[in-house]
């Protein structure tokens, strides 16, 4: 029964990494305008040089 | 969607309104902030095409593209303008419609949303891995492992729901604080007992402990918010948009004859405000310069423009239709008459009987029943055993299974369901409790100017006129922009018509038009100036010289779909009345022509209301779609109300529901889309309260554990959604 001190502390570890990622998603507007990004995608245009 | 949302008449201010923002960004020298509406793009080719070009412009620090609202959000230097960038855009041959950055920018950012979406995803972290957890324990692990999984349980559940629970606490506590009950109180008890519980039988290893129900509860329920609010966040933000699309601008004159263009809300009384062709008035004032026509449809309904000249009084929403007018304003912003029409609506309003959403009556019922249950099932259990903790235990059970998951759930997920459905098809629902009412419908009265017209004119007698007149006719009208001129021009192209050689073709703003044919003068225009008898009808009149002169008559082209709608309401057995401030030989025809047999002409404002008053207090619920400032009361007194996109913004916030096309058909379809919206909401509410019938017994009589009300809860919240997506 040891393996569990090691393996919910990892599952819980993984699930935490999954929410802390889906908040920075939220944090940084990328469900501002799901179909643009997912046309962009798309483009060959590479935008190498924003203004600032 | 956009592309058809918008007026030509609104949009038109804006275009006339040509050096634009300058005087405003002059003031402070902060970035500009651009937001345009781009209706047309569909691709990735369109973004980057129209980005590409709008960064390459010197001045334009950032653009950016949002295809998902249609939308480009510009920064840039302080001196460049809205139309500027409007016309680049433009120039690559896209519709674009500035859009007022000010009206905006409450939906730019949508904090309470992604507060909601993030306590959502914290609680459906925590109720995964307390499940995965609580599982192992239903499956046997008991002992120290069970203590153990517990432990963990609440070490997870603890900061969750101090966390995701907020909204239910702040609610329970506000209704609290005003001696109220609200559904978030029996949520927040069921949830606070559930941890106490819990975190008192795991000190006492116990073996059930109700954490993962807690989390359960919590996750089920903000998913019920968070889908309420973004149905409501979705409505604001449209109809945000097509207020931003009016962006309230006046040309000023100033004494020396310099024209500034400001912002209407910066007049004053007895500012010099020159309207051009097309524009609406922004203020009430009386004509101190120019002739010109005025279409007044808006306002009173009539069709027939209005002949405006020097010293007569303007209201503010009546559109200058021929030449350009310069008024002295004397009322401004809310001194103005379209102002003066909120006292009515406030009336109107006060009459309307005060609607309890089913959501509500539920709750009524609900929340004190909840309580009482668990309470007596404490009590009964205290008295029966004298063991505190059993007493408690069970009351938790009690709470947590007759959570109101399912009834917190059930009216979102329909609501949902149904506005998208409806917003798919060009309608807008603006209230929470609109659809339900347009569900009760069973009567409809409709507006006639620009609600079942388009008020677009159309040529009505073109087979009897003599092909000469008809040509002469379109050579004095291609020059113009006037609607009636506009819709011969229209009419005689399609027909085949080629313009008759007239030279020195000039406009006469308010009367007409006139040239030289041969040598001979030749007048288009009103009747008193062609020398013409007037007629009941919309008419223009042809003069060639001394000879009688030839009318040409018109009727208002109906709106599309207007038959259809019309057709499906009486078919579903609905009473379809017309009501309008036009005169009586217009709206009769009109009303014969689409088969409504109760009408109502030269109805003033006031008789509007009055009439929909009288229908409800003889207990019918009433459907009022209309557009114009004489509705706005009616809209407001109706028991439900439609307004098409094309209307006044004091009508469209008068209404509960905006027609976005322009098309009317979908009205019908939408009074069977609420019905079965309705529908559905009933049937979950009977699904939650099968789910409580068969549970709560167990419950009570304590033989209900964390396994089962786990099995109840999701069980019975996933069959509420899956009956909401039936819908569609």
């Amino acid at each position: 029964m040891t393996i569990l001190a090691y393996l919910i502390p990892i599952s819980l570890f993984l699930g935490g990494l999954g929410l802390v990622f889906f908040i920075y998603t939220v944090k940084s507007n990328q469900y501002d305008d799901p179909e643009g990004d997912a046309r962009r995608i798309l483009s060959d245009e590479y935008d190498d040089h924003p203004k600032r | 969607m956009t592309a058809t949302m918008r007026p030509n008449q609104s949009a038109c201010p804006a275009c006339a309104a040509a050096p634009a923002a300058e005087s405003l960004a002059e003031v402070d020298r902060t970035p500009a902030q651009i937001a345009l509406s781009l209706p047309g793009i569909h691709c990735s080719a369109c973004i980057t095409k129209i980005e590409k070009a709008l960064n390459a412009h010197p001045a334009v620090t950032s653009a950016r593209v949002n295809l998902t609202l249609k939308r480009a959000s510009i920064e840039a230097e302080p001196d460049v303008t809205a139309q500027e960038m409007k016309h680049l855009v433009e120039g690559l041959g896209y519709e674009a419609h500035e859009l007022d950055a000010g009206t905006l920018n409450a939906t730019a950012t949508d904090k309470a949303g992604r507060d909601l979406l993030m306590r959502l995803a914290v609680a459906g972290f925590a109720s995964m891995n307390v499940m995965l957890l609580s599982v192992s324990v239903w499956s046997g692990a008991a002992d120290a492992t069970r203590d153990l999984f517990h432990w963990i349980s609440a070490a997870i559940a603890l900061p969750t729901i101090a966390f995701s629970g907020q909204p239910f606490f702040r609610n329970a506590w506000a209704a609290l604080s005003h001696r109220q009950l609200n559904m978030d109180v029996p949520i927040t008890l069921a949830i606070l007992l559930a941890i106490i519980t819990s975190l008192w039988e795991t000190s006492l290893s116990g073996k059930h402990a109700y954490f993962d129900a807690a989390l359960a509860l919590t996750f089920f329920l903000l998913a019920g918010r968070y889908l309420d609010h973004r149905t409501r966040a979705i409505a604001r933000s449209a109809a945000e948009e097509l207020t931003a699309l009016e962006v309230p601008r006046a040309t000023r004159v100033a004494e020396d004859g310099s024209e500034e263009v400001v912002n209407v809300a910066e007049l004053a009384v007895g500012d010099l405000i020159l309207v051009r062709p097309g524009a609406r008035m922004p203020v009430d004032g009386e004509i101190s310069q120019g002739t010109s026509e005025l279409d007044r449809s808006l306002l009173t309904g009539e069709t027939v423009p209005v002949f405006a000249g020097v010293g007569q009084g303007v209201s503010a929403g009546e559109v200058n239709l021929t030449g350009p007018l310069t008024i002295r304003a004397n009322a401004v912003g809310q001194d103005t008459s379209l102002h003066q029409m909120a006292d009515l609506v406030a009336i109107a309003e006060s009459g309307r009987s005060r609607y309890t959403s089913l959501a509500d009556k539920a709750a009524k019922l609900y929340a004190p029943g909840v309580h009482i249950l668990s309470a007596l099932a404490f009590v009964g259990w205290y008295l029966y055993t004298f063991d505190l903790r059993t007493a408690l235990n069970i009351a938790a059970a009690v709470l947590i299974i007759t959570c109101p998951c399912a009834l917190g759930l059930a009216v979102p997920a329909v609501t949902t369901a149904a506005s998208g459905r409806l917003f798919r098809r060009g309608m807008l629902i603006k209230h929470e409790t609109a659809l339900e009412r347009l569900a009760q419908v069973d009567t409809v009265v409709f507006d006639k100017t620009g609600t079942l017209t388009a008020g677009t004119p159309e040529l009505t007698n073109l087979a009897d006129l003599p092909r000469r007149d008809v040509e002469l006719a379109l050579a004095l009208a291609e020059g113009s922009s006037h609607p009636l001129a506009q819709a011969i021009t229209r009419a005689a192209r399609e027909a085949g018509f080629a313009p008759a050689q007239v030279t020195d073709v000039t406009e006469v703003p308010g009367y007409g038009t006139k040239g030289l044919l041969n040598g001979q003068e030749v007048r288009l225009g009103r009747a008193s100036w062609t020398g013409a008898q007037g007629r009941a009808e919309t008419a223009t009149f042809l003069q060639r010289g001394a000879a009688a002169p030839v009318g040409f008559t018109f009727t208002d082209r109906l709106r599309d779909g207007a038959e259809e709608a019309v057709k499906a309401l009486l078919a579903s057995g609905k009473q379809v009345y017309l009501m309008s401030g036009d005169t009586t030989p217009a709206v009769e025809a009109l009303a014969t022509r689409l088969g409504i047999t109760h009408w109502m002409a030269e109805a003033l404002p006031a008789d509007k209301a009055g009439r929909i008053q009288a229908m409800s207090d003889e207990g019918k619920h009433v459907l009022m779609v209309g557009d114009g400032l004489n509705d706005t009361a009616a809209l407001a007194a109706a028991h439900v109300s439609i307004s098409p996109a094309t209307a006044l913004d004091a009508a469209r916030v008068a209404s509960d529901i905006v027609l976005l096309g322009g098309d009317l058909s979908p009205i019908a379809a939408a009074c069977d889309t609420a019905r079965a919206a309705t529908r559905r909401i009933r049937e979950n509410f009977r699904i939650a309260t099968v789910y409580n019938v068969i549970a709560v017994p167990l419950a009570v009589a304590g033989l209900c554990s964390p396994l089962i009300a786990a099995l109840a809860m999701s069980a019975s919240s996933i069959t509420v959604s899956l009956n909401a997506l039936r819908l569609r």
